[in-house]
This record gives C-alpha cells, sequence and structure tokens, in this order.
C-alpha cells in the first residue's frame, strides 16, 4: 500500500511540520491573534498527534509480520560519505514507534487544561520531541540515529526547565552530567565502527550493514563498553539511576509520561539494535556483568520504592526496577527473553505512563505529591480509585495484565541461562507487591485525615479520556499478548540467529 | 458451552456489578451477582454428574494467550474429577455465600461493590481449577490472591483491615515466587507448560538432576519442592500461614468462602493436580507430609487458647488444610481431596454460624463476652453443633454411619497408619501422631467455642443481648443447606473418592489413585485400597475401615471424645469460662496465646529488616555514595576550581547543545576527512 510513499518520513515529521506552523504563525500576527494562536495551539497540536496515530495504526496494519526485513524503507542521499538519510522499520522497532504516537496526543490532552504559562511553546516543545523520538526508531543510519538520539533529549530538559518544579535546574543539570559522558563514548565508538566499515569495505553509516561486519572481540569490548555507557544511563541501569527520580520529580506531568514511557526505552532499543547485533561476543562476554547490574538493581531500586515520601519518586524507583527485567531478558540472549523485554517496555510505557496520568490528576488538585497529605480519597474519587487500583495492579505485575506478561517472560529467558538471577529478579515480584500496595493504601484507603481533602472531584471527563484508553491497553495486552508478540518474532528470531551464527563462526 | 457458562457467569456478574453498579443499583447488582452464581452453581452439580458418573473428560481451547519460542500456554478449560470437584465446591459455597450476603451485609453502603469482589474471586477461582497449563493456572492463583486482598480489606477505613489485606497478598507472593520458579523449572524440563505434556514425560525425566542456586538436585524433586513453596503460602502451612489468622479482618462472608472452603486449598488442589511429580519426587512428598502434619498440630495448639470466635475457625482451618497436606504428601490424594471436599461444606458452615453470631451480638466477635445466647439464636446453635460434629468428625466406627468429617478425617488418619505400618516411613509416623493428636484439639477448640458462645452466662454488655436476634431466614437457609452436606457429604461421597467407585471416578488423573496400575510405594492405606478399588470392588463395598487394628479405628474416636470431655470439664463445670476468663495463664497459655510468637519474630526481622534496608539504599546508597561521587562529586569539583555552581547550571542546555553539536560536527569531519583520503 505505501509502495513509493515516505510513511515514515511523514510520520516522523508531520509533528515537526506543525510546530514550525505553529510558531510561523504565532510569529507573524500580533494582539488578538497571537492570543488565539496560543489558545488553540492543544487543539492543533491534538489534531497533528492524531493524525500521526491514525498513521501509524495504518502502517502497523500493512507491516508484514512474515518478514524480518525493514520495511517501509526510504533512502536519500544526504551528506555523502555513505551516509545517507535511512529509514525503515523491523518487528522490533515498529511498535514503539506506536508507542509513542499513542502516548503523545494523551500529553497533549493532559496538557491542554492543567499548563498555565506558555502554552504554545509547550506545545512546540512536545511536537518537536514527538519527531525526534519517532525518529531514533525508524532510523537506520547510524549519523542519523545518533542525531536523533541525543537531540530528543534538548526538548525534554527545555520541558523540565521551564514548566518544571522548584528544583529544576538541579535535575536538568544531573540528567545532562550522566548523559554527558555516555554521549561522548559512544560517538567515539561510532567512529571508530565507521572507520572500520571502511577497513573491511565499503565506508558507510548503514546499520544493517554495520550489522553483519565481524568485529575482532578485543575491538567489540570496549566498543560494547562505549555503547553500554550511553544506554546504561538512559535505561537507566543500576548504580546509574539516580538522576531519573529527580528529573520525574520536576517534570511535569506530561513531561514525566513522555520520559517513563518512551525516553527510558531508548536504552533498550539500542541495546538491541546496536550492542547485540554487532558486538555478540562481547555480549556474551558480558552478559554476566548486566545480569547482576540488574538484578541488584530490581531489588535495590524496590526497597528505596518502598521508603519514598514523594508519590513521582516512589513510581521513578519502580520504573528502574522494572528495566531491570528489560535488560535481564535482553542479554539472555533467548526468545523468551528478549521478546519479553520488548513486551515489557511497551508494556511500562502504557502503565507508568498512567500512572504519572494517576498521580498528575491529583496533583492538579492539591498541588502536592507528598504521600502523606493524601488518605481515604476513595471516599471521594471512587472512579479514580478504581482506574489507580487496575495501574496498581499492572504495576505489581498481575497475570491478566500487561505487566504480568513481560516480567513473566523475561524471567523465564533468564531462568535457562542463570537460574540465581531469575530467583533475584522474583524477589522484586514481592517487592513491588511491597510498594505498590503500600501507595495504594497510603493514598487512597483510610480514613480522610485531612480536611483538604474533602470534596476533592472525581476525575473529569478529559481525565477519563486519557485514562481509558491506556486501561483498555493494559487489559487488552494482558490477555491477547500475541498482539505484539507476533509482531516481534520473526525479527527477534532472525536476529537471534544472526548472533547465534556469528558466535558459532568464532 | 456448558463448562463456559460456568465459567463466565460469575465474571459477567463481576463486571455488571463493578461496572455499573452505582447506576444500576444495588439491589440489582445483588440480584444480577446473585443469579448469575446460582446458574453457575446448578451447572456445576450437572457438570459433576457428566464428569464423575458420566466419566466424560474434555479440554476446551478458548484461544492463544503466550506464545513465545515454544514457551506456551493458551486460555483453555480442562475438565476432569478433579476439576469437577472443585467446580462443585467452589460454586455451591460461592452461591450461598452470595445469598447470604444479602442478609449479612444488608446495611452496607458497598453493597454493588462487595458483590462484584466475590463474583470475580469465584471467576479468579474457577480459571485457577479448569486450567490446562500451568501460567493460566498461575492467572488464577493471583487473580484469586488480589480478589482476597480486596475482600479483606473491604472495609477500607480499618487501618487492621488494610494491614491484613497487604499481609495476605505480600505474604501470598512469596509462595508465588517459588511456584513461579516451579514454572520455570518445569518449562525448562519438559519444554511445555501444559499439563498433559508435562505429565505424560515425568517418567522420562525422573533420573535428570539440575543445578540450582548452587546446588544439584533431581529435577522432579526440585520442581516438586518449588511447587509446593507456592501451596504453602495460599494455603497457609506453617512458616507461611501468618496472613489468614489477620484475613480474619474482611467480612465474615468472605473468610467463609475464601479462607475456608475454597482459596486456601488451592494450595491442595495443585499439588494434586501435579500428582505425578509428586510421585516421582519421594523426598519432597515426606516434607509434604511432615509439614503438613506439623501445621496442623501447630495449629491446633494455637486454637487451643484464642479468644476470637473467628480466629478459632480460622486456626483450625489451617490445621485442616495441613490434614490435606499429609494426605497428599503421602500419596492418597483421593483423599486430600475427599477431606477438601468435605471441610469446604462444614468450614463454610461454621464461618456463616459464626457471622450469624457476630451479626447477632452487634459485630462482637471475642467469645469473652459471648455465653448463653442459645436461647436468643437457636437456629444457628443447631447449626454450630452440626458442623461442630462434622468437623471433629463424629461418627461410629468400623460402620458407615458418621458425619462429614468423618469419613474424610479418619480416611487421612487411617493412611497415614497404614504408610507408618508398612515401615521405612518416618514422615508418616510422624503425621499419624500428629494428626491423631490434633484430632484431640480440634475437637478441644470446636467444643470450648461452642460452649464460651452460646453457654454459661453472658458476659457481655447487656444493651447488646437486648437487641440480639436470629438472623434472618436469607441467612439462614444457605446455612441450612450447608449443613445438609455437612451432614450427608462424607456418607454420600465416600463410595466415590475413596471407596469401590474410586477407580471410575479418578479415572486415573492421580497416580496411585483410582488408576488400577502401579502403586506407588510409601502407599499401602486408603488409596491402594481403592487403587485396586475395581478389582476388589465387592471387599471394599463395606466402607473399607476393616483393614486396620480396631484400635486405629477407634483412636480418632477416642481423642475426640477426649477433647470434648476435657473442653466440657474446663469451660461448663462449675461455671468454667468465668474462671478461665478471669485466669491469668502460663507461660504455655501465653506463647500459645501469642501465637508461637512467630508474628513478632517476622516484624523484628522481615519486616524492619526490609524498611531498614530502603533507607540504608536510599538515604547512603543513592544519595550519599552514589550522587555524593557521582553528579553532586562533579558540582563540588566545578566549584573548587573556582566556576560559579549557578551559572554553571544556568548554562546546562547550551553546554549540552554544545558538546552534541561538537560531536556532529566532529563525526562528520572525520568522515567527509575519510572519504576524502
Amino acid at each position: 500500500m505505501f509502495q513509493g510513499f515516505a510513511i515514515l518520513s511523514l510520520i516522523t515529521f508531520i509533528p515537526l511540520l506543525t510546530a514550525l506552523l505553529l510558531v510561523l504563525m504565532s510569529r507573524m500576527s500580533r494582539g488578538d491573534g497571537k492570543t488565539q494562536i496560543e489558545a488553540n495551539a492543544p487543539r492543533v497540536a491534538l489534531v497533528a498527534t492524531l493524525a500521526v496515530f491514525g498513521l501509524s495504526i495504518l502502517m502497523v496494519m500493512n507491516f508484514d509480520t512474515s518478514t524480518a526485513d525493514y520495511q517501509f524503507y526510504e533512502e536519500m542521499d544526504w551528506l555523502g560519505g555513505g551516509i545517507k538519510y535511512r529509514m525503515g522499520v523491523d518487528g522490533i522497532s515498529v511498535l514503539f514507534i506506536v508507542l509513542t504516537t499513542f502516548l503523545t496526543p494523551l500529553c497533549v490532552i493532559a496538557s491542554a487544561k492543567t499548563v498555565k504559562t506558555r502554552m504554545l511553546e509547550y506545545m512546540v516543545a512536545f511536537l518537536v520531541l514527538e519527531t525526534l523520538m519517532i525518529g531514533v526508531f525508524c532510523a537506520l543510519d547510524m549519523v542519523l540515529f545518533y542525531i536523533f538520539f541525543e537531540a530528543v533529549l534538548l526538548p525534554m530538559f527545555i520541558i523540565i526547565g521551564v514548566w518544571g518544579g522548584a528544583n529544576k535546574v538541579y535535575a536538568a543539570y544531573k540528567f545532562f552530567l550522566y548523559t554527558l559522558l555516555g554521549s561522548v563514548l559512544m560517538l567515539a565508538a561510532m567512529l571508530w565502527l565507521y572507520h572500520y566499515s571502511g577497513v573491511v569495505g565499503t565506508p558507510t553509516t548503514d546499520i544493517r550493514e554495520l550489522s553483519k561486519m565481524d568485529i575482532p572481540a578485543g575491538a567489540q569490548t570496549w566498543l560494547w563498553l562505549a555503547f553500554f555507557a550511553s544506554f546504561a544511563v538512559k535505561m537507566p541501569m543500576w548504580p546509574v539511576h539516580t538522576w531519573l527520580p529527580d528529573a520525574h520529580v520536576q517534570a511535569p506531568t506530561a513531561g514525566s509520561v513522555i520520559l517513563a514511557g518512551i525516553l527510558l526505552k531508548l536504552g533498550g532499543y539500542g541495546f538491541i539494535r546496536f550492542s547485540i547485533p554487532m558486538f555478540p561476543d562481547a555480549s556474551l562476554h558480558f552478559a554476566p556483568l548486566v545480569f547482576w547490574l540488574s538484578v541488584i538493581g530490581i531489588i535495590y531500586t524496590s526497597l528505596v520504592a518502598y521508603r519514598q515520601e514523594d508519590m513521582k519518586k516512589l513510581i521513578a524507583y519502580s520504573s528502574v526496577a522494572h528495566m531491570g527485567f528489560v535488560t535481564m531478558g535482553i542479554f539472555a540472549l533467548n526468545m523468551q527473553g528478549m521478546q519479553g523485554a520488548i513486551f515489557q517496555m511497551i508494556s511500562h510505557g502504557i502503565v507508568s505512563g498512567a500512572l504519572f496520568f494517576a498521580v498528575g490528576i491529583i496533583y492538579d488538585r492539591m498541588h502536592t505529591r507528598e504521600i502523606a497529605f493524601y488518605g481515604g480519597i476513595v471516599k471521594y474519587m471512587p472512579m479514580y480509585a478504581a482506574v489507580f487500583m487496575l495501574f496498581t495492579m499492572a504495576n505489581v505485575g498481575l497475570p491478566g495484565t500487561s505487566g504480568f506478561v513481560g516480567e513473566i517472560l523475561t524471567m523465564v529467558g533468564a531462568y535457562q541461562v542463570n537460574p540465581w538471577i531469575a530467583f533475584g529478579a522474583a524477589f522484586g515480584m514481592i517487592l513491588s507487591a511491597v510498594y505498590a500496595l503500600h501507595l495504594y493504601r497510603e493514598v487512597i484507603f483510610g480514613e480522610v485525615t485531612n480536611d483538604k481533602l474533602i470534596d476533592i472531584k472525581d476525575m473529569t471527563k478529559s481525565e477519563i479520556v486519557i485514562m481509558a484508553p491506556l486501561a483498555i491497553m493494559t487489559i487488552v495486552l494482558g490477555v491477547y499478548p500475541s498482539l505484539i508478540t507476533d509482531i516481534t518474532a520473526v525479527s527477534v528470531d532472525a536476529l537471534l540467529a544472526d548472533v547465534a551464527a556469528k558466535l558459532a563462526g568464532n | 458451552m456448558l463448562y463456559k457458562i460456568i465459567l463466565f457467569a460469575p465474571l459477567i456478574g463481576a463486571l455488571i456489578a463493578g461496572l455499573f453498579g452505582r447506576r444500576i443499583g444495588d439491589k440489582l447488582a445483588q440480584s444480577v451477582t446473585t443469579g448469575l452464581l446460582v446458574l453457575s452453581a446448578v451447572l456445576s452439580w450437572v457438570a459433576f454428574v457428566k464428569v464423575g458418573y458420566g466419566h466424560e473428560h474434555y479440554e476446551i481451547n478458548l484461544f492463544r494467550w503466550i506464545d513465545v519460542g515454544g514457551f506456551q500456554a493458551n486460555w483453555a478449560l480442562k475438565i476432569d474429577t478433579l476439576t469437577a470437584v472443585m467446580l462443585v465446591v467452589v460454586n455451591s459455597v460461592s452461591a450461598l455465600v452470595h445469598i447470604y450476603s444479602w442478609g449479612y451485609m444488608k446495611d452496607d453502603p458497598g453493597k454493588a461493590r462487595f458483590f462484584s469482589y466475590l463474583s470475580y474471586f469465584t471467576f479468579a477461582m474457577l480459571v485457577l481449577v479448569t486450567s490446562n497449563n500451568f501460567i493460566q493456572l498461575f492467572f488464577g492463583w493471583e487473580g484469586v490472591g488480589v480478589a482476597s486482598y480486596l475482600l479483606i480489606g473491604f472495609w477500607y477505613k480499618k487501618p487492621s483491615a488494610n494491614a491484613a489485606a497487604i499481609k495476605a497478598f505480600v505474604t501470598n507472593r512469596v509462595g508465588d515466587v517459588g511456584l513461579a520458579l516451579g514454572i520455570f523449572t518445569i518449562f525448562l524440563v519438559f519444554d511445555s507448560v501444559n499439563f498433559d505434556t508435562v505429565f505424560a514425560h515425568v517418567h522420562d525425566k525422573q533420573d535428570m538432576v539440575l543445578p540450582f542456586l548452587g546446588m544439584d538436585f533431581s529435577a522432579m524433586e526440585l520442581i516438586a519442592g518449588l511447587l509446593f513453596i507456592g501451596a504453602m503460602g495460599k494455603s497457609a502451612q506453617f512458616v507461611l500461614h501468618v496472613w489468614l489468622p489477620d484475613a480474619m479482618e474482611g467480612p465474615t462472608p468472605v473468610s467463609a468462602l475464601i479462607h475456608a472452603a475454597t482459596m486456601v486449598t488451592a494450595g491442595v488442589f495443585l499439588v494434586c493436580r501435579a500428582a505425578p511429580i509428586y510421585d516421582a519426587a519421594p523426598h519432597v512428598a515426606g516434607f509434604v507430609t511432615v509439614l503438613g502434619a506439623f501445621t496442623a498440630f501447630f495449629a491446633a495448639t494455637i486454637g487451643l487458647v484464642q479468644n476470637d470466635i473467628k480466629r478459632v475457625i480460622a486456626y483450625s482451618t489451617c490445621s485442616q488444610l495441613g490434614y490435606m497436606f499429609f494426605a497428599a504428601g503421602l500419596g492418597a490424594y483421593n483423599a486430600a481431596m475427599f477431606h477438601l471436599f468435605t471441610h469446604a461444606f462444614f468450614k463454610a458452615l461454621l464461618f456463616l454460624c459464626a457471622g450469624s453470631v457476630i451479626h447477632a451480638l452487634h459485630h462482637e466477635q471475642d467469645m469473652r463476652k459471648m455465653g448463653g445466647t442459645f436461647k436468643l439464636i437457636p437456629i444457628t446453635y443447631i447449626l454450630m453443633i452440626i458442623g461442630t460434629l462434622a468437623l471433629t468428625g463424629v461418627g461410629i466406627p468400623g460402620t458407615s454411619i458418621g458425619f462429614a468429617g468423618f469419613f474424610s478425617k479418619d480416611a487421612i488418619i487411617e493412611a497415614a497408619y497404614a504408610a507408618g505400618a508398612a515401615g521405612n516411613n518416618a514422615p508418616a509416623v510422624f503425621a499419624f501422631w500428629a494428626g491423631l493428636i490434633a484430632a484431640g484439639m480440634t475437637s478441644f477448640y470446636s467444643w470450648r467455642l461452642i460452649f464460651m458462645t452460646f453457654h454459661g452466662r453472658y458476659r457481655g454488655n447487656l444493651e447488646t443481648l437486648k437487641h440480639a436476634h436470629e438472623s434472618p431466614m436469607v441467612m439462614l437457609v444457605p446455612l441450612i443447606l450447608l449443613s445438609v452436606g455437612a451432614v450427608l457429604a462424607g456418607g454420600i461421597m465416600f463410595a466415590k473418592f475413596m471407596g469401590v467407585d474410586a477407580g471410575a471416578f479418578w479415572n486415573g488423573i492421580m497416580p496411585g489413585v483410582g488408576g488400577g496400575h502401579e502403586v506407588a510405594e510409601v502407599t499401602h492405606g486408603v488409596a491402594v485400597e481403592s487403587a485396586h478399588g475395581v478389582e476388589t470392588s465387592h471387599e471394599a463395598a463395606s466402607g473399607g475401615h476393616h483393614d486396620f487394628p480396631t484400635w486405629v479405628l477407634w483412636a480418632p474416636f477416642a481423642v475426640t471424645l477426649g477433647g470434648f470431655i476435657l473442653a466440657w470439664l474446663m469451660y461448663m463445670w462449675r461455671d468454667g469460662v468465668q474462671k478461665r476468663v478471669n485466669a491469668e495463664g502460663g507461660m504455655i497459655y501465653k506463647f500459645l496465646l501469642n501465637k508461637w510468637y512467630i508474628d513478632e519474630l517476622y516484624e523484628a526481622t522481615i519486616v524492619r529488616g526490609t524498611r531498614r534496608l530502603g533507607d540504608l539504599f536510599w538515604k547512603i546508597g543513592d544519595v550519599k555514595i552514589i550522587d555524593g561521587l557521582g553528579p553532586n562529586g562533579f558540582a563540588a569539583m566545578a566549584m573548587a576550581g573556582g566556576r560559579k555552581l549557578s551559572k554553571f547550571q544556568s548554562g546546562y542546555l547550551f553546554q549540552y547543545a554544545l558538546v552534541m553539536l561538537i560531536g556532529v560536527v566532529a563525526l562528520l569531519g572525520y568522515i567527509s576527512m575519510n572519504v576524502g583520503g
């Protein structure tokens, strides 16, 4: 259907074009016109993001799940020297695009009523952010990938820095410091890769070609570490995770949703796209390291989550724990582990996104996220309590919700490689119940002891509009996960076969 | 279709009441859920007849669930005798509890929510028992856990209820970790998680050895052991039993349904379902026997001294579950299931009767403040006596006359004796004596409960007494129906579960039971009898008790009588209750009253340890070490270098952009240089 039709570029750049349009129109108008454009910005952004969502759904419906080849491929001459504008998706990346286009309109809706200042700029930032995020998952050229991958943080910095909380500068700065080192190392590794491609053949930045290269095991080691430095921070893995809670606490609601929902997946995606296929020997070599960091991360951050006093921090720490399952699954290097990791990322995008929206709902009413402030609000917000319960249970990994599938698959995958690791991760199952139910009990149950909470209003219509699709997806994916695993299966299978062939070759 | 209706009717009810409860009103929500459950219960009996008498069995695939690289589990319905028994138990008790709750929860503002939870629980339990694979079983397993959590914490304003709900969920999760690891091991060994495939290959894998946590295990022993950890959690066996007594914070109908008749028996069901594996794991089976027997004894000792009417029954449940486990561990799976079956009726009856008492006395649960109430609530009194007779297993040894518990509990004790007598089976000998002593204690605490509640002088608030009243018919009718079960369930079903028809009834689902073929070495008791039931049907027809020495047959009877007499002497004779209530109690009494101080032990170690560790990791690990050495350390260095921190911070964005720009330029420059060269 999309033969010769640049569907990926369209999906990627519609948000950016819309953003440009908004800026231009605002610049060109004055007075009333300007305010009008500012007031209409959310609506424009919503239309654009919904259109992108619709297109991405169309794309998935036309996605051929029987092949591991990249589809909807686009190529254009760009910078010369083997660097081209290459876009394409396979079973591994296609769903992340849908996740992005699914969450962004919800963020726009959520922000339309809650953002008080600079609405136009806010919407522009989100639209640019969406383009960059989609771009990361579409890019098949290393340079293009690098640009998207690094640039994605800029609008996020701005969102935290301009619309964030009291301590936003510290948070953004911490985020920056962490990311900096990884970026520099990854860049160096990319340079080497390009150089090496010239040594063994034609110099290229084509990710597909680079994945086919046989890189000497010695070089793989430091290349792997360089990429690891960047991806581990993005995940984030223990012990380079401390930027995340601060960033979440300071970010506005929609910023947190995107941060947890999409940006945390960039690291995992990077591992699958670069580290595993390009450096299989090193991946195998370092797998135990990743395992142990994952398991320590799961247990450590779950325990820390339990002791948090700020709702967002609690959920942020729980995100780190959930990402531990992802890294564990990826480096199990088997079907269950890898598919489970992808599933876990998608599921976490939905569930943690929903949890951050949920925190936003009461934050908008009370302007605090302090757990101790709340208690007993089920009395006034029964619908909210029910929705929050659903996502709490998904966070706990209850079977029947999407949270379960990813956890169980990654653990099954890891168990086949190292029972100790699965054993440790399984403790995360207990601890997630501890912190999640603790949060629920303190906020939702009990007597209303705080007078300020009396008559706190239940969810509004627009809040229901946001939560309903998330709730539905949580259950649908929990009951019928094949919706995802059927799409990812062939690509993951091919990836693992390639890796096995390369490993056998040495 | 029949089975789909049985399974989904409760779910539909739960959804209607849960989603539209407020719109359609309490009455309609109640009616819909109850109506659908009654339908489901009636159909369950139809299914029971078809499967148990018509020897049909089905496997219905609904649709794909998880299917990743050979790790495959479908949503499916597996209907065999084991499932049919559970269907009847679950749906019958659930339907009656639904009806009973009309009266019990009459004045509660959250009725729609309550009925929705009850129906949801039933659905999850049905998914558990109809599963054809371990993953779907896990769905049901955790689903009932959530339902239990929601229902224990139903009165969400009570801090104690919330705490109990979380305790139940978390303790169960500990068990679930074991179950999950067991399932992973099953997949590793068998490449499948489907019951039929797994059980068919147990024989091939019997000698397989697996490394696990630095040790080598026989694969079957490892699987059996891990699955049993799950069973210990759900069925509140020693070590993981602590949540069950606290679960009594939930409304009483919940205690009857979930924490007596159905959910807590899921562990027993699991062991029986996985019987082929346990049969190939003699060491773990021995452990199951010992732990079950110990729990039977241990919980009974605590039950002796508790003053909360529901807690007495809760410990009794814990103890009775112990019986079921030690029977299963001995390979007498049919005896375990039989006791599960009869226990469901009389324990639900006892709980609901207790609920009736509590209802009558304005939510008083402390037996020290009861007494002399039998005149006020005579029907409840009589029904509770029936429940007690069934629980204590009253009957005439050597004949087929007796209450339900007489058949099932004695069958278990005799199985233990037989296995022990066969020699070289220490767990069986232990189980026999522990079971016997526990039977005596069961009798004591049950009659103590009756005497303290209904006899003697009233010791509570007189105002409460004035308003005391017998429960309405909507509560009494379910009680009467359950009491019919408590009287007849044992006698009528003995032949099927244990006796002449056992071979055909069980249809070879559980090794050594009714299959007519190979019998596990350890079991020469009841299981053997029924295994050969088909061939030796004429001998077994007379009741099956006659192979044992007379003293074994009469021993349970004697200790039961002994328990009754002791209870009577202590609590009835010369106004004993008052004296007991006033008495200080010695060391042993305090030890038992405080439940062997196990909660205190857990609180001091695990609970506090978790909090401390969390704080340590957070305030020292994250803040001091990671941040201190990492980002904040950098900042300090930057300050030391003479730069103003604030300036540095405000410039972060541009610096970042700059670094990135430099990166891109470097990358492109390098590439173009390369191309040029």
